[in-house]
C-alpha cells in the first residue's frame, strides 16, 4: 500500500475527504504521516474486516494492540477513532495521535504506556519503553533527586541503620502468601468509620417528611392521607488512605503491607494506596485487579524505589500538593505504615503531618518498631509529629494491623496521651 | 445570544483555536483538536485536570464561540435526579388539589414542573451548551443517571413520557480526578487532559486576560509561577491566580513600588494559604529576581 500521505483520505472509503475537511494551517516542522503500511505482523484480519478498506487496518490493529495490553477500548471508541482520523485529514502523524488520545481516552496515569504503544505500532519504534508511568502532577512535585552533600551529612548521624536518603531503584516480585486477609476484606467495609452522606434513605421513623413520595401515595389513595413516608440521611463508610513506606528499613514488612493494601482495595468502597520512599507512587489502580498475584505484580512494576532511602517529609508534601491526591485525604481514615525514621531535618515531615492531620478524619502511624515492648517515640521526628497523630500503633504483624484497621471506627485516646503515659 | 452553526465554526482544529482566541481563551493543539472532534462527532467532551487550569473557562469559551447560552450543572456529593433533571412543585400541587375541590385537575401539568439544568437544556428550542462541572464530586449513581442522558439526549418523566432534545446540546464535563470516573462515561466522551501551560503559553494567557500588563511583566510572572508551582504547596496557584498576580503587581508598581518589591507585596493574590506563604517566603525574592532577569 503506498499513497501520498499528505492527501487527506478516509479510512472507510480510501478516498479523499470532502473539500474543507483539511482547512487551516498546521505548524511547520511537524512530522508528516509515514505511509500507513506498518501493520504489525501480529494483526491478521479478523472475520468481517475483509469489507473494510486497507487504510482502516492500522487503526483497528492499534486498538487491538491496546486491548491486548489491558486498555479498555470499546468498539464504539474504535469507530469514533476512525471517524476522528477522517475528520482531521489526517495531514500528519500528530493528527492521528491527537485523534487516538481524544477518542480512545487512555487514563492519564497510563499515558506514557499509550505513547510507547503508539510509537511501536505506527512508527515501528519498538525501543520505546512500555512501562507504568508516574502521575504527571506527582512527577512535577516529586522531582527531588538526591543531593550528595546532604547524604554525606546524614550518614554521620546515628539511629535507623537501614534508613538512608539515598535513592536506590530496584524491583521486587511477590509470592502468594497465606489467605488470612480474606476475613479482613469481608469485614472492612462495615468496620470503617462512617459519616453522614447528603443522600437520603427511607426510614420507618425519625426522619424528615418525604413530600415527593407522600404526595404520590396520597394521589394513588384518592386523596386519603396514609401514614407519612420519612427519609433520613444515609451513613457511608469513610475513605481509607494507606501510605506505605517502601524504603530499605521497611524491607521486611512491605510484602505484607501490600497484601493488606490489596485486601483493603478489594474490601472497601473507596480505598487509596500510595507507596513512598524517595518518590511517591499511586498503586490503587494496580491493586484493583482481583487476582492478588497479578495485582501485586502490577504494583511491584509501578514502584521504582523499592528498598531505597526515605524522604518521608518531602514525599508526603508532594502527596499533599497534588490537589486530587490531597482530596483523597479529606475526611478519610489515613494510616501511614512506616517506621518514621526521617533522616536529617524533620521540619518538612512536621509540616506534612500537620497538614495531613488537618485534612484527615483520623491520622494513624503504624510502625513495626512498636512491636518491641521497649519502643518509645524517642526520635526527634517522632516526638515532633506525635501531637498530630491520633494513633501510634504496632505495625509489625498482619494480625495486629488488620485488627487495628478494623477498629478505626471505635474512639480511642490520642497517641500523645498514651505515649506520654508509657514513656 | 445569536447562535451560529457549530459546523461552520468548527471547520478544523486551527479554526477552533482561532475562534477560542477571539473569545480570549488560548487553547493548545491538543485541546483545540478535542473540542473540534467533540463538536463534529456530536459527542460530550470530558476535560480533566488540576484545579485552576481552565476547564470551566474552556466550556465558557466554547459557548461564546458558538454564540450559545451556557447552562451549568455544578455537581456535589448527594446530587440526584431531582437536582439535575426535574422536580415537581409539591406544595403547589397540594394547594391546587385543595382549590380544585370536586373538579378534576392535572397535577402533572407544566406549571407544576420545575425544570433543572438537564431538562432546561432539552426543552430549549435552540441548541445549548451544557457544562456538567466537577462530575467527580458526584456519586456513582448520579454518573449512571447521566449516562442515559448523554447517550440519547432524552429523559423520561413517568407522568409525562419521554422528552427529547429539540436540538442536541453540546455537553462539556469537567473533573479534577478526585475519583476515577466509570469507563462507560469515558467511553462516551471525547477526552482531554488539561495540564498547566508552559511558561510561554501562560505569559500569552496573562497578556490576553490581564488588563494593563506589560509583556515583560507577563513573562516574569509566568516564569515565577512555573517555579512556584513545582514546589510542594498545599494549594498550587492556577492560571487565574497568575493573571491576578500580574495585575496586582502592575497596580502596585504604578503606585510607586519598584519591581521586585511590587511582586513580593502582591504575593497574597497568588498564594492563598498561610503555610504556603511561610514556606515560599524565604525563596520568593530569589524566584522573582530570577524571573525578572
Amino acid at each position: 500500500m503506498s499513497r501520498d500521505v499528505n492527501d487527506p483520505f478516509s479510512p472507510f472509503t480510501g478516498r479523499r475527504c470532502p473539500e474543507g475537511a483539511d482547512e487551516g494551517q498546521r505548524h511547520h516542522g511537524q512530522k508528516v504521516a509515514p505511509p500507513l503500511t506498518c501493520l504489525p505482523a501480529s494483526s491478521p484480519r479478523k472475520r468481517g474486516e475483509e469489507s473494510l478498506p486497507p487504510a482502516a487496518a492500522p487503526f483497528l490493529g492499534f486498538a487491538r494492540l491496546l486491548r491486548r495490553h489491558a486498555f479498555a477500548i470499546a468498539p464504539e471508541q474504535v469507530s469514533c477513532f476512525m471517524q476522528a482520523v477522517t475528520l482531521l485529514g489526517p495531514r500528519s502523524m500528530a493528527d492521528i495521535r491527537e485523534a487516538a488520545l481524544a477518542t480512545l481516552a487512555p487514563p492519564p496515569d497510563r499515558r506514557g504506556e499509550f505513547e510507547a504503544h503508539f510509537q511501536s505500532h505506527f512508527y515501528g519504534n519498538t525501543s520505546a519503553v512500555v512501562a507504568g508511568d508516574a502521575d504527571e502532577e506527582t512527577r512535577i512535585k516529586d522531582d527531588g533527586g538526591t543531593d550528595d552533600e546532604r547524604i554525606e551529612a546524614e550518614h554521620s548521624q546515628e539511629g535507623g541503620e537501614l534508613s538512608s536518603a539515598l535513592e536506590q531503584l530496584s524491583t521486587r516480585d511477590f509470592q502468594r502468601g497465606d489467605d488470612r486477609l480474606t476475613a479482613f476484606r469481608r469485614k472492612l467495609s462495615s468496620a470503617l468509620p462512617a459519616r453522614r452522606s447528603f443522600r437520603t434513605v427511607r426510614t420507618p421513623s425519625r426522619g424528615k417528611l418525604d413530600l415527593r413520595r407522600s404526595l404520590r401515595e396520597i394521589v394513588s389513595a384518592d386523596g386519603d392521607v396514609p401514614s407519612p413516608l420519612l427519609r433520613r440521611r444515609q451513613t457511608v463508610p469513610r475513605k481509607l488512605l494507606l501510605l506505605i513506606d517502601v524504603s530499605g528499613s521497611m524491607k521486611l514488612h512491605t510484602a505484607n503491607y501490600l497484601r493488606l493494601a490489596h485486601a483493603a482495595v478489594q474490601g472497601a468502597d473507596r480505598a487509596e494506596i500510595f507507596t513512598f520512599g524517595t518518590r511517591l507512587t499511586r498503586i490503587t489502580s494496580a491493586l484493583r485487579i482481583r487476582d492478588r498475584d497479578q495485582a501485586l505484580a502490577h504494583a511491584a512494576a509501578q514502584v521504582d524505589d523499592w528498598d531505597g532511602g526515605t524522604r518521608m517529609g518531602p514525599t508526603l508534601l508532594a502527596f499533599l500538593s497534588v490537589p486530587r491526591f490531597s482530596a483523597f485525604a479529606r475526611g478519610a481514615a489515613v494510616v501511614i505504615l512506616s517506621d518514621a525514621l526521617e533522616r536529617g531535618d524533620h521540619a518538612e515531615l512536621e509540616i506534612a503531618m500537620r497538614r495531613l492531620s488537618a485534612r484527615a478524619f483520623r491520622l494513624s502511624l503504624a510502625t513495626p518498631l512498636a512491636g518491641d515492648p521497649r519502643f518509645r517515640p524517642a526520635t526527634a521526628a517522632l516526638r515532633a509529629i506525635l501531637p498530630d497523630l491520633d494513633d501510634l500503633v504496632d505495625g509489625s504483624s498482619l494480625a495486629g494491623l488488620t485488627d487495628f484497621i478494623l477498629s478505626l471506627a471505635r474512639p480511642a485516646p490520642a497517641a500523645s496521651t498514651i505515649w506520654k503515659r508509657v514513656s | 445570544m445569536p447562535g451560529v452553526n457549530a459546523e461552520t465554526v468548527a471547520t478544523s482544529p486551527e479554526a477552533v483555536a482561532q475562534h477560542l482566541a477571539a473569545s480570549r481563551y488560548l487553547a493548545d493543539d491538543s485541546l483545540a483538536t478535542a473540542i473540534f472532534l467533540a463538536i463534529r462527532l456530536g459527542k460530550p467532551l470530558l476535560l480533566e485536570g488540576a484545579p485552576g487550569v481552565g476547564k470551566t473557562e474552556a466550556a465558557k469559551a466554547i459557548a461564546e464561540l458558538l454564540g450559545r447560552d451556557l447552562v451549568r450543572l455544578q455537581c456535589y456529593e448527594g446530587i440526584d435526579a431531582a437536582h439535575a433533571l426535574y422536580e415537581w412543585n409539591y406544595q403547589r400541587q397540594l394547594l391546587a388539589i385543595r382549590h380544585a375541590g370536586e373538579h378534576e385537575i392535572d397535577i402533572y401539568d407544566d406549571r407544576f414542573l420545575i425544570a433543572r439544568p438537564l431538562l432546561q437544556v432539552l426543552k430549549a428550542p435552540e441548541q445549548r451548551v451544557l457544562l456538567v462541572d466537577e462530575i467527580d464530586r458526584s456519586d456513582h449513581e448520579f454518573e449512571a443517571l447521566l449516562l442515559e442522558f448523554l447517550s440519547d439526549f432524552q429523559i423520561s418523566i413517568p407522568e409525562r413520557g419521554t422528552i427529547r432534545a429539540a436540538a442536541q446540546p453540546i455537553v462539556i464535563l469537567t473533573s479534577n480526578r478526585t475519583r476515577e470516573l466509570a469507563e462507560a462515561l469515558r467511553r462516551r466522551c471525547v477526552y482531554h487532559w488539561i495540564g498547566y501551560p508552559d511558561a510561554e503559553r501562560e505569559a500569552a494567557i496573562i497578556m490576553l486576560r490581564a488588563g494593563d500588563v506589560a509583556q515583560a511583566t507577563a513573562r516574569a510572572v509566568a516564569a515565577a509561577v512555573q517555579t512556584i508551582r513545582a514546589r510542594p504547596l498545599a494549594k498550587p496557584p492556577g492560571i487565574a491566580e497568575a493573571v491576578e498576580w500580574a495585575n496586582a503587581a502592575t497596580i502596585l508598581e504604578k503606585g510607586g513600588s519598584p519591581w521586585p518589591e511590587a511582586f513580593r507585596r502582591a504575593i497574597g493574590v497568588l498564594i492563598k494559604d498561610e503555610e504556603d506563604l511561610s514556606y515560599i517566603a524565604p525563596e520568593l525574592g530569589r524566584i522573582v529576581e530570577e524571573a525578572l532577569a
